[in-house]
């Protein structure tokens, strides 16, 4: 019954966001506010019955209902409870179920707030973002429906595919959901300015945490995926310019663009028309993104079952949501007034600059991506544009970012001071040199390496100089640092932090220049050396896991002849998908990374072992995390939350406060 | 039980959109305006440039510009029309539409796609369940996880095996079924059906297997009919049109009267001779249609030819069937067999010849199919 409960749910989701697409978009467009009104609270019945839906889904996964296709194809019995439980959306439909769920919790955070906002805003927000549910509850209910019943329950299930059972399926696909479906709500907003017409700077400033959000979702969900690709796929590289991981990279970099042009608009009214179409952009990318992994257009890890009548349906979505929006971005962009002129020196001139490069870095990897794919298409010729392609010309692109990133945050709105700025940034240049000629001098070759570290040196340092100049600005005290350092806003703080993680990741990228890789076969008792660390086996175990067997290898690693620390590489025997993985061996030393993996066994007793030593490999996950709090903390800044009118209205009307409900 | 939850959330989906409509009509003082949101953006922008002048960042020269831009964008975005009075039509026509989505668009798609009847089915419930109550997997591993303890216990392989026949696990049945031979004697049964088992995971194919066990069963009991049946069919597959003739014509003969089974052999043997169609046929219609239809083709022409000659051998029996023989005409048609068509139409004239509207029909098929003139 539960089972069902939930199907029927997912039903009445889909008809109450046929119901908010419909009524509050229809109330905005006659100026009736008691059709508006409908909004907010429909918002928040389909997230409630989506998260039923979710809910009794994974019921069925926990207590190994069979009777459920999705649970025969994707679970197994002796799965343990947290794979149970991630395998939900270890699947095609449940990770469009999560997808929808999060759709719905991001329309229902809107109604919450919709309060604060302009009554025909926020309608008009619901409604799009309404419409975005409805086609993907279409979709699931029709092509991908998890709730689909088997005649004839089997006792065990097929298992859930190995590669993906591992924490990392935990967390990977709902934070990287959470930033793509936020940029739903972005592209939500800029659909409700066309529609209602009123594009203004007070629209930036509704629709910028929301980009933020999703933003430092994104951001953590590509890093977390990376890592894991990282430690599962066991050739030690954190990124592959694999397509499914490049479809990830563009809403990211759109939406890193639209987050700052946001700002200049909200600021100085200006860019109105760019800002709109970044907002679209940036969830037309997401949505790309779906459908070429979920088509079968592409194959990878991520598409797991594809069929060519859901990526017929998913390019009717795109083609509707992408086509519809533009049309009427094409019909409205005239009549936007155009904003405030400004000079090329100034921070919004600089702002304007990281667009440009992000645009095009952007463009760039969309070129890489889908060229073999349209060639192939066409001329049935299979060719392969691989990192050295996407490393040498999205590299040559956006590294100048690192360089203006500084001088944006020194640079004045208006008006700046170039030299000026150049001036304050003298030591972190400084700085920069030092560090890249010290890293040149310890680790040696390649010059490349040192050159981008001695960047991220100059990112880093240079983030923090300006803040450092406001807190130390009055002259040399240091009761007051502290004052001022809480006193600053913590949009300040966000945007240090958050420009000082990226340069944070750059420093970890470029230090995979200095990573040493063997590979040997090796024997109980062999010892291999590392970079600065000896390896040796002590020997290889059987173990056996609750859905698995293992072969497990005991390395010790010395440093300098003492002991540091065991690792435990392992390969793993599925025996339902009658599968095997390899399960890395990491340890992190002084944030680099021995990484070992066992990859095949001999007959003769000897393993295949791979091993590399990656130095500070850990600051390109650090960096992200770093870009994370910095988001995070900017959010949490007053100014963004725009508690504003609630403030300003009772006095004005006379109104009675709210009731909290 | 299970309706009664689906009609609390049809009723609560339908309220959540019902009673914010109907309170709303007093809610307009409560919400927000463009005005007063512009307003207080206003109010930000200045406190901003404040922030800007204080930090040195702007000059007041800058400050005093840009306080002027705020403001002219203040002035600028207030041209919104008047408030339209809220029409109580809106109102009613978005009940209506809410209504109409909720419970006929929900409710209907719920019925369309949805199994209200079946149960969940929790894996340890299913383990626990008594056994009169148990489902036929449950049922099926618990036999199977006794046959692990008690490997010796022949019956149960016996009881196993025809559901794994149902269950499509054809393989197993077999080895279930030589295991039950082999622990409790084999029977001439036991090896047919092992033979068909092994037919069926050969998907209609007589593999060597299948021979052997029909060997085996015809060694227990010579004249056992199923086996020297299946002798006939493996004969017919090789091509040996002449023996596979003479067996069934020989189970016939030796059929007792009202034999089931002899009706699907006297098919069998009317189909012997004929030459291979090879043009494609449409499947019947009918309850049987969708599952032919979902069978590979050669398995379809199989399953289509055996319905056919069903339908000639009962026709053969008791003739007062228009229907029936109109059918099988139409048949022998689309399987391109020409002269079994014309005997068939011949045949009917024969039985049919006092009922006269059925003769026209008979007729008239005739034309259409260009069986005549």
């Amino acid at each position: 019954m539960i089972v069902e409960t939930g199907h029927y749910a997912l039903v009445l989701a889909f008809a109450l966001s046929l119901v908010q697409g419909i009524v509050p978009l229809w109330g905005a467009l006659i100026n009736d506010r008691s059709l508006m009104a409908v909004g907010a609270p429909s918002a928040l019945a389909q997230f409630a019955f989506t998260a039923l839906s979710f809910g009794a889904l994974t019921y069925a996964y926990i207590v190994s209902d069979f009777s459920l296709i999705n649970v025969i194809e994707n679970s197994h019995s002796q799965k343990p409870l947290i794979y149970k439980i991630s395998g939900v959306w270890g699947n095609h439909e449940g990770s469009m179920l999560l997808w929808v769920l999060i759709l719905s919790l991001f329309g229902a955070l809107v109604a919450l707030r919709a309060k604060r906002m302009p009554d025909d805003l926020a309608a008009t927000v619901l409604a799009v973002q309404s419409w975005v549910s409805a086609a993907f509850l279409l979709f699931i209910l029709l092509t991908s429906n998890p709730f689909a019943r088997a005649a004839l329950a089997p006792m065990e299930g097929r298992d859930l595919n190995p590669i993906l059972q591992d924490p990392g399926l935990a967390i990977h696909p709902p934070l990287l959901y959470l930033g793509y479906v936020g940029l739903s709500i972005t592209f939500s907003f800029a659909a409700a300015a066309l529609i209602n017409g009123r594009i203004d700077a007070q629209w930036a400033r509704w629709v910028r945490p929301w980009t933020l959000i999703a933003w430092m979702f994104l951001t953590l969900g590509i890093a977390m995926g990376s890592y894991w690709a990282y430690y599962t796929l066991g050739w030690g590289g954190f990124w592959f310019w694999d397509p499914v991981e490049n479809a990830s990279l563009m809403p990211w970099m759109a939406a890193t663009a639209l987050l700052h042009s946001a700002l200049v608009m909200e600021k100085r009214d200006a860019l109105k028309v760019w800002t709109i179409f970044l907002a679209i952009l940036a969830f037309s990318l997401s949505l790309l993104g779906t459908f070429l992994v979920r088509s079968g257009v592409l194959t990878s890890v991520h598409s797991f079952a594809s069929d060519p009548q859901r990526g017929v349906f998913i390019l009717m979505i795109l083609v509707f949501f992408i086509g519809g929006s533009l049309a009427l971005f094409a019909l409205r962009a005239q009549a936007l007034k155009p904003g405030g002129l400004f000079a090329p020196v100034s921070r919004e001139g600089a702002l304007v600059l990281n667009n440009l490069l992000l645009t095009i870095s952007c463009a760039t990897v969309l070129v890489g991506t889908l060229y073999p794919l349209a060639l192939e298409a066409l001329t049935e010729e299979k060719i392969s544009v691989g990192p050295p392609f996407f490393n040498l010309t999205v590299g040559l692109v956006f590294l100048p970012l690192f360089v203006i990133m500084p001088f944006g945050q020194m640079l004045a709105w208006k008006r700046g001071d170039l030299l000026g700025a150049a001036q304050r940034l003298t030591f972190a240049f400084g700085v920069a040199l030092v560090g890249g000629v010290l890293f040149a001098a310890i680790h040696g070759e390649p010059a490349l390496a040192a050159a981008c570290a001695g960047l991220a040196v100059f990112a880093i340092v240079g983030a923090f100089v300006d803040i450092f100049g406001r807190i130390t600005g009055g002259g040399f005290a240091p009761a007051a640092f502290l004052r001022r350092a809480i006193g600053l806003p913590l949009s300040a703080w966000g945007t240090t932090l958050a420009h000082a993680g990226i340069g944070v990741s750059l420093l970890g990228i470029a230090a995979t220049g200095w990573g040493v890789e063997r590979v040997v076969s090796m024997r109980a008792g062999d010892v291999a050396e590392l970079g600065p660390y000896s390896v040796q086996l002590q020997g290889v175990h059987e173990r056996a896991g609750p859905n698995y067997s293992e072969t497990v290898a005991i390395m010790t690693v010395r440093s300098a002849g003492v002991v540091i620390g065991t690792m435990n590489p392992s390969r793993k025997f599925y025996g339902a998908r009658r599968m095997t993985t390899t399960d890395a061996g990491l340890m992190t030393i002084n944030l680099g990374q021995v990484h070992i993996v066992v990859p095949e066994q001999s007959p003769d007793g000897s393993i295949d072992v791979r091993m590399y030593w990656k130095p500070y490999v850990a600051l390109i996950w650090l960096g992200a995390l770093v870009m994370f709090l910095g988001g995070g903390i900017s959010l949490a800044d007053r100014r963004l939350r725009i508690g504003v009118a609630r403030r300003a209205k009772p006095k004005a009307s006379g109104a009675a406060p709210q009731p909290a409900e | 039980m299970i309706w009664l939850v689906f009609a609390l959330l049809t009723f609560a989906a339908a309220m959540s959109v019902l009673v914010p409509l109907a309170r709303s009509r007093s809610a307009g003082a409560k919400a927000v305006s463009q005005r007063a949101s512009d307003v207080a953006f206003y109010d930000a922008e200045l406190a901003a440039i404040e922030r800007d002048v204080e930090r040195g960042l702007m000059s007041a020269d800058d400050a005093d510009a840009a306080r002027a831009e705020a403001a002219r964008r203040l002035i600028g975005g207030s041209a919104k029309p008047a408030e339209a009075e809220a029409l109580r039509r809106n109102r009613t026509l978005a009940a209506l539409l809410t209504l109409a989505l909720v419970f006929g668009g929900g409710l209907g798609l719920y019925l369309y796609i949805g199994s209200p009847a079946l149960r969940d089915q929790p894996l340890t419930a299913r383990r626990q369940a008594p056994p009169e109550q148990m489902d036929v997997m449950a049922a099926v591993a618990k036999i199977e996880a006794h046959l692990v303890a008690n490997p010796m216990d022949g019956r149960g392989y016996d009881v196993v095996a025809p559901v794994y026949m149902q269950l499509g696990r054809y393989e197993e049945a077999a080895r279930a079924l030589a295991r039950a031979n082999r622990l409790l004697g084999a029977t001439p049964e036991r090896e047919a059906a092992q033979a068909e088992a092994h037919m069926m995971a050969g998907q209609g194919k007589m593999t060597p297997e299948a021979r052997q066990a029909i060997a085996r069963a015809l060694a227990l009991q010579p004249d056992f009919a199923q086996g020297r049946f299946y002798v006939g069919l493996a004969a017919e597959e090789d091509g040996d049109m002449a023996l596979a003739r003479d067996t069934w014509t020989k189970l016939l003969a030796a059929a007792p009267p009202g034999a089931p089974w002899a009706d699907v052999v006297r098919g069998r043997l009317a189909r012997l001779g004929a030459p291979a169609p090879d043009a494609m046929i449409a499947p019947p219609s009918g309850e049987a249609a969708a599952a032919i239809a979902s069978m590979p083709a050669p398995e379809r022409l199989t399953a289509v030819r055996g319905m056919v000659d069903g339908l000639a051998a009962r026709l053969a029996q008791d003739g007062r069937d228009a229907e029936g023989w109109l059918r099988l005409v139409r048949a022998y048609v689309v399987l391109n067999e020409g002269e079994k068509a014309a005997a068939a139409l011949a045949a009917a004239r024969r039985a049919l010849a006092e009922d006269s509207g059925a003769m026209e029909r008979l007729s008239a098929l005739a034309r259409q199919l260009g069986l005549e003139g």
